[in-house]
């Protein structure tokens, strides 16, 4: 079976215990993202802080309704992004994106993705790419919007 | 007590079926569940497809050459062979692209001038239950036109709720549509009453057949619907073809929808002048191959009977309805039996969202539909984000019933629920 191949325990425990969900307060964007396929939807919201003229990422909240993939996602997501500066998590959701779009044959740099290399696996599965991304695809809008907004 | 007697050789007609013979996931033999979305084709679609590229493929209703006039009589043999099929007249069949393309036609038409024409004001009646492919059209053409779309409501239970039906159409009600078999519930609306009921004000009818006509015998008349829409790739046809049947006097005082060639009179720069229905609403060169592939599906469909398919899916509904209410943690969307219900059976798994239940059933090579199967508003007002549907036809087998409910207690497992 290679059920195990994409359903990693990371993902499975993530799934469970979904880190930094909840919505907060302040928060400087908001958006709602939908699959039009299935109905999965995220609402999540971004804060940022000025850090030596640098944007950083202070916080990501989310609250979503999705299968295992996209819950685990996002949680994995939030670890991630929280308190490096946009550029470098730009880069990190960059890397993902391209991990998703390696159908099965990506080599991920676990330095760089580290807990969301478990989901190599998902990238063989095309109705399933778009779960991993949902969380990833708001927190980039919301990152745009945020800094839209400082500008 | 099923209304018609089970006489179907599954086994004999899924040796008709050259993509039930293929392995899936893991060497896994294919458990396809989900003909609800589209069906499996036989061999004799197949060559009925294939003949006609071969031997009679010219542009159909134009040209002067012989393949042009095998052409032709392939398509309006197709024709007439859908019509008797409905119990309808020949000149009441439209080719469209799909069902969904069939209702656009209607909604386009009662926006055009003519004596349709919907007004501000006048009201549009269709149902919470409906597929997207029967709700956004009326959505659209109330906002083309002011008019205001209302909707009946479904039961906890998944029935549509007929209790205010008669003050829900109004002598202001142009429009009645209605799903004739649920995509998601399977249930079948008694479309027969509502149309007698909207016609008492004065109100057309249309009933998405896409769910019924595969499944169920389906005469028009005894439907006493105006329109009823279908497509044939989930009757065992071809993709690319559907059908719109309408009664004759209103196709013809709809204004055309699509133009081109075709469907024309007599073009002059300064305006045209169209064709009577049908062709008046098929521009365009004529899907012949897939005309030819419909027709073969009803000669299919019609050698098992309409009674036997019917009974044969009400056998296999019952099984899997009796078989998943057994499973903690599994609850039915729809009703719980079979009364008034086809064989389309969604669910929810508690503890396991359905994308990941139908991951592990694919896994196991049981093919089903995960998500909201393009019925959302249904979804909402049933308090599901998503849900699991099988869905059952002539070749599905309670084998597979029972592999599917297997599978249920795998993903179970998997996921530590249940």
């Amino acid at each position: 079976m290679q059920l195990e191949s994409m359903y990693q325990d990371i993902i499975l425990d993530h799934y469970r215990n979904p880190h930094h969900k909840g919505l907060r307060d302040p928060f400087d964007a908001e958006v709602h993202h939908v699959n039009p396929v299935c109905g999965d939807e995220v609402t999540l919201r971004i804060t940022l802080k000025d850090v030596g003229g640098e944007a950083v990422v202070e916080d990501v909240s989310y609250d979503s309704l999705g299968c295992s993939i996209s819950q685990a996602s996002a949680s994995v997501m939030s670890d991630l992004v929280i308190g490096k500066p946009v550029g470098e998590a730009m880069t990190i959701s960059q890397a993902f994106l391209e991990l998703m779009q390696s159908k099965g044959e990506g080599e991920p740099d676990e330095g760089v993705l580290e807990d969301a290399v478990a989901f190599a696996g998902v990238s063989k599965y095309p109705a399933r790419i778009k779960c991993a991304l949902l969380g990833w695809m708001a927190w980039k809008d919301a990152t745009a919007r945020a800094m839209e907004g400082t500008q | 007590m099923s209304a018609y007697p089970e006489h179907l050789d599954v086994e004999a007609v899924r040796a008709d079926f050259p993509a039930l013979a293929r392995t899936v996931r893991n060497d896994k033999p294919l458990v396809y569940l989900d003909s609800g979305a589209t069906s499996q084709k036989p061999v004799q679609v197949l060559d009925a497809e294939r003949s006609c590229y071969e031997l009679h493929n010219g542009a159909a209703h134009r040209g002067t050459h012989l393949l042009g006039e095998e052409a032709t009589d392939v398509y309006e043999g197709a024709r007439a062979k859908v019509a008797a099929f409905l119990g309808a007249g020949a000149g009441e069949i439209v080719f469209t692209k799909n069902a969904t393309e069939a209702i656009n036609l209607v909604a386009y038409a009662l926006s055009g001038p003519g004596r349709l024409q919907v007004r501000p004001g006048d009201e549009i009646l269709i149902t919470e239950m409906e597929h997207h492919a029967n709700l956004v059209p009326w959505q659209q053409l109330c906002e083309r036109t002011g008019a205001t779309l209302r909707w009946l409501t479904v039961t906890p239970e998944g029935r549509l709720d007929l209790d205010h039906l008669d003050s829900m159409i109004t002598g202001r009600t142009r429009m009645v549509a209605v799903t004739h078999q649920s995509n998601v519930t399977g249930t079948i609306p008694p479309v027969a009453d509502i149309a007698r009921a909207a016609h008492e004000k004065g109100a057309l009818v249309l009933a998405d057949a896409a769910q019924s006509v595969p499944h169920q015998p389906v005469d028009v008349a005894a439907l006493g619907v105006d329109f009823l829409a279908f497509s044939a790739h989930k009757m065992l046809g071809p993709y690319g073809i559907g059908v719109l049947f309408g009664q004759a006097e209103l196709l013809e005082a709809m204004p055309p929808f699509l133009t081109g060639g075709s469907m024309i009179e007599v073009v002059r720069m300064e305006g045209s002048t169209f064709l009577p229905p049908p062709q008046r609403f098929e521009p365009g060169v004529p899907a012949v191959a897939q005309a030819a592939g419909l027709a073969a599906a009803v000669d299919y469909l019609n050698a098992l009977g309409m009674g036997h398919v019917a009974a044969h899916e009400e056998s296999l509904t019952a099984h899997a309805l009796d078989g998943l209410r057994e499973i903690n943690g599994v609850r039915i969307l729809g009703p719980d039996t079979t009364k008034d219900r086809g064989g389309a059976v969604s669910f929810e798994v508690e503890g396991v969202h359905p994308h990941d239940v139908g991951q592990v059933l694919d896994e196991l090579g049981i093919a089903v539909r995960t998500g909201h199967h393009c019925a959302w508003p249904l979804h909402r007002a049933l308090g599901v984000q998503a849900s699991t549907r099988a869905s059952f036809y002539v070749y599905n087998t309670h084998d597979e019933v029972d592999a599917l409910a297997d599978g249920i207690r795998y993903a179970q497992r998997f996921f530590g629920a249940g």
